[in-house]
């Protein structure tokens, strides 16, 4: 996982409180992005421990004449030593925003850094290839975008043997490719899907979470469904993310998570999902699913949530396809493990991050909704009970609990018999009391169900003061027909 | 929200299907006012639905949330020298000498001791810089290859692919991986962008090697299935220059 690198310098003497704060200011700045579909993240890779030994953190910022001298020595230097120093004094300086406005604005300074990447030198290259990854991870578009005569070498050293260049490679590729549609409009051509599915079969994990991450950026892209998705499919990429995918002790974390939200923006573009399906998609995910059911049990804290959000996002949205529901061609989802992993993986998201109770509660209606196989499962396996206690966390959740609960319900009568008596009626009895529309309506769909299926329920709602309750929504608009034709039901039958 | 402690039992139980419940729907179920329908749904990418989601992955891009464990610091060795004759470089960790290794000493042409970033690059440079059967051939139909991975097509001189890199495929016009053969006197006929010694880069040239290599061995050469491996070394096409390790340099810089 994204272990010995740290996106930020860490700030000294910064506590809890204060994190809690920035973490919370950036999840707003990331809320208002995405609202605008400009959700643009870059990722940063400086070596921690490097940093510490050239002496702490502090950035200066590097005028003209510096920058200049710098690369004169790091092209023209005679000690070997001396031209690296020289780099990495840039490299320091390149982090600050404003030494970086001052490198792209002299003339030159590109083209010498391209040729130091370029070079046979191999720590000087390292050293031109993380200046090169500072300038990439700028916010200014300006400052980016002076990277781009370098792509045709970063995507030609994909096919070196040096993983840790590869690595910085790739990094650099993923934050230019988030830049702009300018810059992705000059690396398709570069051939940077054929390059990528060329690196993918490195066996280097560090390799292979750096190579995820680009392409999950360029699949990220506003384009991507139109221009970069159909390419993506027709090359051996899917196959390969499908294998790294694959559950078992070899399986990677921090590598699952960059392949599965490839995936994901592949899957819920919907260009080709067929073609997924048939290249197994459906039984690695389902399968992958059990692994990280059982995965939570087992460990604490160890993010993984960060993969089970898209896991369950593709499964929920390959589902709907069309292709899911043949025989033969296609896998069925049908092994009732998945509900009970499913199950055990919304437990955890009440724990660690009730945020994402919504979209494991969607995969579950995916399931149900057509399948009577599912809905028995939900009644054999004792979910119905788990199902009921999760009405109280929000109102999101409690809708899709109620749709669960509906699916089940509209199987007829031996499914709602496993409903009422029960601790159904009165829990509808408490979503009754409730001011949110939504889940008032829910809850009238699902009472129609009951009563239709149990005629002793209508018996029982009367005696447990139900008519009291369907009262107070007598007037709203969007539940009165619904609400009088309840109270007819279960004054006359 | 308590689970039923089957539930885990199950999870690690076989594969299984749950026979269903047999399905029974009255006509008035979901009838108006009511209207529900079991129904699956999907997403589109940028639906609000996927808001929490997707920022938790975002702030994890930004490596704000995860308390990673910190790794191991790279394993010191005892210093060692680079093996390949003639190389003096010391270091004391392998990712350094992986690198060191692959750039300078991995894919390096036998014959001229350029190094290239990818066996891709490597086989294509000895194809048309040191095989003479590639020439004769070249005259008569495209051999020279496009340089992008994956893109098949072939060219009839280096200057045309040159042209197709920089116009199809957005390349720089002085991509350092695609120095045109420089002509070597009357024999050779095709892609004589320039008369000189082929044998010396020039300065800034990307990819020479150590210049303490020239002398020496350079280590293991290369086997490569080129045609120019089942003509034996000692027979030249009239080309009038010597195969082998011999050093043509004249001017030797070092980078």
């Amino acid at each position: 996982m994204w272990s010995r690198r740290r996106g930020l310098l860490r700030p000294l003497g910064c506590g809890v409180e204060e994190l809690r704060c920035r973490r919370r200011e950036r999840e707003a700045a990331l809320r208002k992005a995405r609202r605008e579909q400009q959700l643009v993240s870059k990722r940063l890779l400086r070596d921690e421990a490097t940093e510490e030994a050239e002496g702490g953190c502090v950035v200066v910022i590097l005028g003209e004449a510096e920058i200049q001298e710098f690369l004169r020595l790091a092209q023209r230097g005679i000690e070997e030593k001396e031209r690296e120093r020289a780099l990495v004094s840039l490299r320091r300086g390149l982090q600050h925003p404003e030494t970086q406005q001052i490198f792209i604005r002299l003339e030159g300074s590109i083209r010498t850094l391209v040729g130091l990447l370029t070079s046979n030198q191999a720590l000087l290259q390292l050293e031109a290839a993380r200046c090169l990854h500072e300038l990439s991870h700028s916010e200014q578009s300006a400052v980016a975008e002076a990277c781009l005569p370098a792509t045709s070498y970063l995507l030609t050293y994909l096919s070196s043997h040096s993983s840790d260049f590869i690595e910085l490679c790739l990094y650099t590729l993923g934050n230019l490719i988030v830049e702009s549609e300018a810059v992705r409009r000059q690396l398709l051509p570069q051939g940077i899907v054929p390059a990528l599915a060329a690196c993918i079969q490195s066996p280097r994990l560090t390799v292979l979470e750096a190579l995820g991450y680009a392409l999950s950026q360029l699949l990220q892209a506003k384009e991507a469904p139109e221009k970069i998705i159909p390419s993506v499919l027709g090359s051996t990429l899917p196959q390969h993310i499908l294998q790294l995918l694959q559950p078992g002790p070899k399986l990677n974390l921090g590598v699952a998570v960059e392949f599965a939200w490839c995936l994901h923006y592949i899957i819920c573009s919907q260009v080709n999902n067929a073609l997924l399906i048939t290249q197994g998609a459906l039984t690695t995910l389902g399968l992958l699913l059990l692994d990280l059911a059982a995965a939570v049990q087992r460990t604490k804290n160890a993010g993984l949530e960060l993969l089970v959000c898209p896991v369950v996002r593709c499964l929920s949205n390959l589902l709907t396809e069309a292709a899911a529901e043949t025989v033969g061609g296609a896998v069925h989802l049908r092994d009732e493990r998945v509900v009970a992993g499913l199950f055990i993986l919304l437990q955890f998201f009440l724990q660690e991050q009730p945020s994402l109770l919504p979209e494991g509660l969607w995969l579950l209606n995916n399931l149900t909704a057509n399948s009577p196989s599912f809905c028995t499962s939900l009644i054999s396996l004792d979910l119905i009970e788990p199902l009921l206690h999760l009405l109280s966390v929000s109102n999101v959740v409690s809708v899709l609990v109620l749709t669960v609960l509906c699916n089940v319900a509209e199987k007829g009568p031996a499914y709602c018999q496993h409903l009422w008596p029960g601790l159904l009626l009165p829990t509808l009895l408490d979503t009754l009391a409730l001011s949110d529309t939504e889940v008032v309506g829910q809850s009238l769909e699902l009472l129609q169900l009951l009563f239709l299926y149990r005629p002793g329920a209508a018996q029982a709602f009367l005696q447990q003061s139900g008519l009291q309750a369907l009262q107070r929504h007598e007037e709203v608009a969007q539940l009165q027909d619904r609400v009088h034709a309840l109270q007819q039901t279960a004054l006359h039958g | 929200m308590q689970l039923p402690p089957a539930l885990h039992a199950r999870l690690a139980g076989a594969a299984g299907e749950a026979a269903p419940l047999p399905v029974q729907r009255d006509p008035l179920a979901g009838n108006a006012p009511f209207r529900f329908a079991a129904r699956q749904v999907r997403f589109p990418r940028e639906h609000e639905f996927f808001e929490d989601g997707d920022v938790q992955r975002h702030l994890y891009l930004q490596d704000v949330i995860t308390q990673v464990a910190a790794e191991p610091e790279r394993p010191r060795v005892p210093e060692f020298t680079c093996q390949v004759a003639g190389c003096c470089q010391v270091f004391d960790a392998l990712e350094d000498y992986e690198h060191h290794y692959h750039t300078l000493h991995g894919n390096v042409c036998s014959y001229c001791k350029r190094a290239f970033p990818s066996g891709h690059l490597l086989d294509t440079h000895i194809l048309e810089w040191h095989d003479s059967l590639f020439q004769i051939l070249a005259e008569r139909q495209d051999m020279y290859q496009c340089l992008v991975e994956g893109c098949t097509e072939k060219f009839r001189s280096s200057r045309d692919r040159k042209e197709h890199l920089v116009v199809h495929h957005l390349y720089p016009a002085d991509f350092r991986f695609d120095k045109p053969r420089k002509g070597r006197g009357p024999a050779s006929q095709v892609s004589t962008e320039a008369v000189g010694e082929d044998q010396a880069p020039s300065e800034g040239e990307a990819m020479e090697v150590c210049s303490e290599h020239a002398e020496a061995h350079p280590g293991p050469p290369r086997e490569r299935r080129v045609y120019g491996h089942r003509i034996p070394s000692t027979i030249c096409f009239g080309q009038g220059a010597s195969r082998g390790f011999k050093s043509t340099k004249k001017k030797s810089k070092r980078l």
